[in-house]
């Protein structure tokens, strides 16, 4: 196409000037936008620190979790009147150290993020995909169906699957992702339909390029940054609404140490020792804002359009 | 414009159908015969099994049953609760206006303290102010709603006694309900002292549901102003000479508020589905309790039905929306 023989031009371009100075990479422009947010960064050393200590539970706990002190039932916090020194957090009504709890309830919501997200990911993902590239037919009935799922209170929904599926963790974690797919799925498929008529998809489809290769290799490269920012904000999500689940008795039983699940089974001390209600709620508190702060960081950081 | 409405109502009704579709599935996707759950540990002989199945149709084939089931949504007949054995519809309608009369005011929390919140930060960008709006509307955002609950029952009713526990009414009082809504129904009654009651028994339960969404309007206001606020016609205002307020409340907030507006009403969804945990906290008798209450006791015609009530409400109010923001918008009626 670029002949430039008839225009004119001479054959040989002269020698361009050394550049003066290479663009940053993409991740180097994208850390340093990311990095002036202090909000964000304070998400994402929380989050660290929590994924660390959930790793690490068994190092970092003080006691077993589900170890009960029969002579220390409801020990306030240290700092508290009758406090002990060997129960920071203090103690819930069988003896159980309440910190110790915490620390493997993070590591079960970790897991419920990191389960759920990727479930709801991968699924919503080939549906919005699927949807966007083939249009049509197709398109028309993934999203209808979508539809139906978004016409449900996502709380609701996912208190229904829990109540088809019967109570439980696995069953908490499979209901959530159920709710969540729909989010993927129009992310996706307005990312594609923008994304399958510009030039290089074009290009790579005249060069012979088949429809898978063209939806993971071509285009979804290209569809990426919603997506990362979504699936952060879906932590959160799935955190809070698996607690919600296990506070109605839907989720995790006890005597899992999941935080809904601890707070719904101390309510009856909720006016004698605060602290056993206190606690959960801190930390789902904690974990969800840390994870909203870190998503809405890299949305700025990497949608050009709202960087200042 | 009567297109325009025409269209949006006929691609709600495969929606409506798809909903009936996956509520009738719901029966019978759980575990167990609705039968033998019905009768429960004692059971019957099996002719007596057969013939009560040929009763209640569950020996037709699926297709034939789900168009009974939808010709009996129609006419309003969602079938007989499990453990009451009153009608599901009956049921729900009794119980609706207490969460409706939850979820209205707390949609009027969020918008009183939500609007002008957003407002103000966005007239005032960067400021203390701005970030303390900001920090405040993200925790908002991220909080676990039972918990927040528990944590104001603590203080205010256990705590401070200000405010009571649970409930709508103080016992010493009783309204004949016309309305279902307590607080229109004790005025209407003339009963001062139980308006004051039902009131004080919505405040903490209102602030709680109220949380999320004034989360998401203070949010959705601020980026709204700003981005009515750079455009031009904002700078010919103030360029004319008009008053910094003036061109604030009239220009910018015109044009912001229809966003605004929209989140407003898609946050619909969110209360009723808060409106389940707000509702067993605070032991609030209406629609989100009746739900896990039914799940609790196996129910499922009830919470079939329920499902399905919610969900019908939720798409019409999300089709009122929509209608409403292309009346407001001539660019979204005219551009489909």
């Amino acid at each position: 196409m670029t002949t430039p023989t008839t225009t004119g031009l001479p054959e040989t371009l002269p020698a361009a000037s050394p550049p003066v100075s290479q663009p940053p990479h993409p991740l180097v422009e994208f850390w340093y936008h990311f990095r002036q947010n202090k909000g964000a960064m304070a998400g994402l050393a929380v989050i660290l620190l929590i994924a660390v200590v959930a790793l690490f539970a068994e190092l970092v706990a003080p006691h077993d979790p589900n170890i009960q002190y029969r002579d220390a039932i409801l020990v306030p916090p240290v700092w508290q009147e009758g406090g002990r020194w060997a129960f920071l957090l203090g103690t819930d009504d069988i003896g159980r150290d309440m910190l110790s709890r915490l620390i493997f309830g993070a590591r079960l919501s970790m897991m419920i993020g990191l389960i759920v997200v990727t479930l709801s990911l991968a699924v919503g993902l080939a549906l919005g995909m699927v949807a966007g590239f083939f249009g049509g037919v197709t398109d028309a009935l993934v999203m209808r169906f979508m539809d139906i799922l978004l016409s449900l209170p996502s709380l609701l929904l996912a208190v229904v699957v829990a109540a088809i599926l019967g109570p439980g963790l696995v069953n908490a974690m499979l209901a959530v992702s159920i709710v969540v797919i729909p989010h993927y799925a129009r992310l996706t498929r307005a990312a594609v339909m923008a994304e399958t008529n510009k030039d290089y998809v074009v290009a790579s489809r005249v060069a012979g390029a088949g429809p898978l290769r063209l939806m993971l290799v071509v285009i979804l490269p290209n569809c990426v940054a919603p997506l990362i920012v979504q699936a952060t904000l879906g932590f959160s999500t799935a955190i809070l609404d698996a607690a919600a689940l296990g506070f109605l008795g839907l989720g995790a039983q006890p005597p899992t140490p999941e935080w809904g699940t601890m707070l719904a089974s101390s309510l009856q001390f909720l006016q004698r020792a605060p602290w056993v209600v206190t606690w959960p709620g801190v930390a789902i508190l904690v974990t969800v804002l840390a994870f909203n702060l870190l998503g809405d960081g890299l949305r700025d950081a990497l949608d050009p359009k709202l960087k200042r | 414009m009567l297109r325009f409405i025409l269209t949006r109502v006929s691609l709600v009704i495969p929606t409506f159908l798809g909903v009936t579709f996956l509520t009738f599935l719901l029966i019978r996707l759980v575990p167990g015969d609705p039968i033998e759950v019905r009768v429960g540990e004692r059971g019957i002989p099996p002719e007596r099994l057969l013939e009560l199945r040929h009763e209640l149709g569950l020996d037709r084939p699926l297709w034939q049953q789900f168009l009974d089931y939808i010709g009996g949504v129609l006419q309003g007949d969602l079938g007989v609760s499990l453990v009451t054995r009153n009608s599901v519809f009956s049921e729900f309608v009794t119980l609706f206006p207490a969460t409706l009369e939850l979820a209205a005011l707390a949609m009027l929390f969020a918008t009183v303290v939500g609007l002008p919140a957003g407002i103000i930060a966005a007239v005032r960008r960067g400021s203390v102010f701005d970030h303390g709006v900001m920090g405040i509307s993200l925790t908002g955002y991220s909080m676990p709603i039972f918990w927040w609950g528990l944590l104001l029952i603590l203080f205010f009713s256990v705590g401070l006694g200000w405010t009571p526990v649970s409930g709508r009414l103080d016992l010493l009082y009783y309204v004949e309900p016309v309305t279902g809504f307590m607080l229109i129904d004790t005025l209407m009654a003339g009963e001062y002292g139980a308006f004051w009651s039902a009131l004080h028994h919505l405040i903490l339960p209102m602030i709680v549901l109220g949380t999320v969404p004034l989360a998401v309007v203070a949010r959705m206001t601020r980026s709204a102003m700003l981005e009515v606020l750079g455009e031009d016609y904002i700078r010919t205002a103030k360029a004319k000479g008009l008053a910094g307020k003036r061109v604030i409340g009239l220009h910018a907030l015109r044009n912001a508020l229809i966003p605004v507006v929209t989140v407003i009403g898609l946050q619909v969804g969110t209360l009723l589905g808060g409106a389940i945990l707000t509702e067993t906290i605070f032991s609030w008798p209406g629609v989100g309790k009746w739900l896990i209450e039914s799940i609790n006791r196996r129910d499922y015609p009830a919470l079939q039905g329920g499902v399905l009530l919610i969900a019908t409400t939720v798409m019409t109010v999300n089709l009122l929306v929509d209608v409403l923001y292309g009346v407001l918008n001539p660019r979204i009626r005219h551009s489909r």
